[in-house]
């Protein structure tokens, strides 16, 4: 470009002109590529290259050495705690993910059918756990878990008088984030919590593309609410299901904030709460053992990559009918 | 509190087809009050953790931990702000930090959006839209992969504990450019765009002349996103800052964690400022971001 401003002989002007004319589009969308280059594209490819190489980062480029997939057979089959957090993420990822999807789909089918002026109200409550500050809000849910006065722990306390559902609550106070049996149900709450408002928005809006009229004629037909649903509105809310679900996978799998906040950036006992992305911050600048850490990057790619893949087999565009 | 939002299941499953001959209309009523009572239900369960926030920021240590917990506003704020300002000496400035990031990357990043979704509608060049779909592209890698190296680079630019680590590298989001380039498309006619250019303006002209004044409403909408984004952004300055004073406000809430006693009304006080901005931008315009944040998933 600077090439081109650069002052030419005279006869060539009316080209030149022509070409920083025909530049000025590339000017205009080189800020993307410019930052992705440096801050997206070289930190992938070079976290390849660390997953490849043994090097301790302040003793300098000469230490790097090249130590193959070692990284990579060590994090497979050595490193325990790469099991156990892949283990609590797939966990997390399940139990805080699929009911954010069995609710947020009839809730905004119900939202959409049935709900007149309250809709905005209803939707923008459900809706508000999604843009406020993870760190904030996790930081006020460790206050409601707490063991002896949370608010959790008494509203579970005061159901315990009342009849068949007092039978299933807890005896004692619970010690969400303490004990390891409780904190995996902790931090899937607080996940399902900040996320079932945005997918209840996500079926909104695929909604607003099902035709009504549609809906009405199977209405007068005499199908019922629940045979709308599942007939007319499901099949036309698939793509959409597949979108959100993908988005679910994808967030889900790579927790980090929710649970790093909650265990207090420990974990919890045991580690249980500890995610596989979690594990890699551990790892990284902790343990500072970047080549190890960029390998787990890699594996925990890997299983979403999978994850994802077995989500498009399921949901994915295979069918037509 | 789980199993209660599960029955949100209930409303569709009202009616079996036996008994929907004769008794249909009374049915539906009924179960629809019962669907109405659950949403209603759910909704709460969603803002109690907001309302306790703010109770909880309004007592003392022995307030809340007292059983019952306190269910309404007490008069401990000041006190509670005189605890965070203790932990946190630098909180008033991990909050103008916060915005100075905040506002900075929203800047940027309406100026290279909008500048770069004009390009894609309305100016020809060679690539156009194999560039476009490039920039899509990379919304599907794994950005957590780059969480290392990220931290080598700003520490050989030498950008660690600078703000600029957050705001360059996220100053032109491929989101937004989708964004502009949608709302740019339906709403800047091209016809505008080609009188102007008769009349010998040039393409930045064009763009900031003509385009720039037509996309307020997205603009808007793209600037709460971005906004809300970066002040909400945990990870990027956790990798980043080492000193308290450069925190912003996530990073100093976390620091209230686990130094000797708990300051729980002090830290609810701290989440409920931190969650403020946030609030207020949602009660002028929800709608608006609710659409914006979900317009890209439904056109896809």
């Amino acid at each position: 470009m600077s090439s081109l401003s650069a002052s030419s002989p005279k006869p060539v002007a009316p080209k030149r002109r022509f070409d920083t004319r025909r530049l000025m589009p590339y000017l205009f969308i080189s800020p993307f590529f410019i930052l992705f280059g440096i801050f997206g594209l070289f930190p992938l490819l070079f976290s390849v290259v660390l997953s490849l190489h043994s090097w301790d980062p302040a003793a300098g480029f000469e230490a790097m050495r090249w130590v193959g997939f070692d990284n990579y057979t060590f994090a497979l089959t050595r490193d325990d705690w790469l099991h156990a957090s892949l283990y609590n993420t797939l966990w997390i990822a399940l139990v805080a993910g699929l009911p954010q999807h069995l609710i947020a789909l009839p809730l905004a089918y119900f939202l959409h059918t049935c709900f007149g002026r309250w809709r905005n109200l209803v939707v923008g409550l459900y809706f508000l756990p999604f843009i406020t500050s993870t760190v904030a809000i996790a930081l006020v849910f460790s206050a409601l878990f707490s063991k002896d006065f949370g608010v959790v722990n008494s509203i579970l306390a005061a159901f315990k008088s009342v009849p068949l559902v007092g039978a299933i609550m807890p005896e004692q106070s619970v010690d969400w984030a303490n004990n390891p049996q409780y904190t995996k149900w902790m931090i899937s709450f607080v996940v399902f919590w900040r996320f079932v408002g945005w997918n209840t928005v996500l079926y909104l809006a695929a909604l607003q593309t099902v035709p009504r009229d549609l809906l009405e004629a199977a209405e007068i037909d005499g199908a019922s609410l629940w045979r709308r649903f599942r007939y007319i509105v499901l099949p036309l809310l698939k793509p959409m299901m597949f979108f959100a679900v993908t988005l679910t996978i994808i967030g889900n799998l790579q927790l980090f904030e929710e649970p790093f906040i909650l265990t207090g950036g420990t974990g919890g006992t045991d580690q249980a709460g500890k995610t596989a992305a979690m594990h890699m911050y551990w790892v990284a600048f902790r343990e500072g053992d970047f080549g190890t850490a960029s390998a787990i990057a890699w594996l925990l790619f890997i299983v979403i990559a999978a994850v994802t893949g077995l989500n498009n087999r399921l949901l994915g565009q295979r069918e037509n009918d | 509190m789980a199993t209660t939002s599960s029955h949100a299941l209930a409303p569709t499953a009202p009616l079996t087809p036996s008994n929907r001959g004769w008794s249909k209309p009374k049915r539906i009523e009924a179960s629809q009050w019962l669907a109405y009572v659950i949403v209603g239900v759910g909704a709460l369960i969603m803002f109690a953790p907001f309302y306790f926030m703010f109770v909880f920021a309004t007592h003392t240590n022995t307030g809340i931990l007292s059983v019952p917990p306190p269910l309404w506003f007490g008069d401990a704020l000041g006190e509670n702000l005189k605890i965070l300002l203790e932990r946190l000496p630098y909180f008033w400035q991990n909050i103008g930090w916060s915005f100075y990031v905040a506002l900075a990357t929203t800047a940027l990043n309406l100026f290279f959006c909008s500048l770069a979704g004009f390009a894609f509608v309305h100016l020809e060049f060679a690539g156009r839209a194999l560039l476009f779909k490039a920039i899509m592209a990379t919304l599907l890698l794994p950005t957590f992969v780059g969480m290392v190296p990220t931290v080598l680079i700003m520490g050989w630019f030498g950008w660690m504990n600078e703000h600029r680590a957050l705001i360059v590298p996220g100053a032109c989001g491929a989101l937004g450019i989708f964004m502009m380039r949608q709302y740019i498309g339906s709403s800047v006619p091209k016809e505008l765009i080609e009188s102007a250019r008769l009349d010998g303006c040039n393409d930045f002209t064009i763009y900031w002349r003509i385009v720039l004044p037509l996309i307020g409403p997205a603009m808007g909408t793209l600037g709460m996103i971005t906004f809300i984004g970066s002040w909400n952004n945990f990870i990027s300055p956790l990798l980043v800052f080492r000193d308290m004073d450069r925190y912003t406000v996530p990073l100093a809430l976390r620091a209230l964690q686990g130094t000797g006693q708990t300051p729980w009304g002090a830290i609810c006080a701290g989440a409920a400022i931190a969650v403020l901005p946030l609030l207020a931008l949602f009660v002028i315009s929800s709608r608006r971001l609710i659409e914006g944040l979900t317009a890209g998933a439904v056109k896809q």
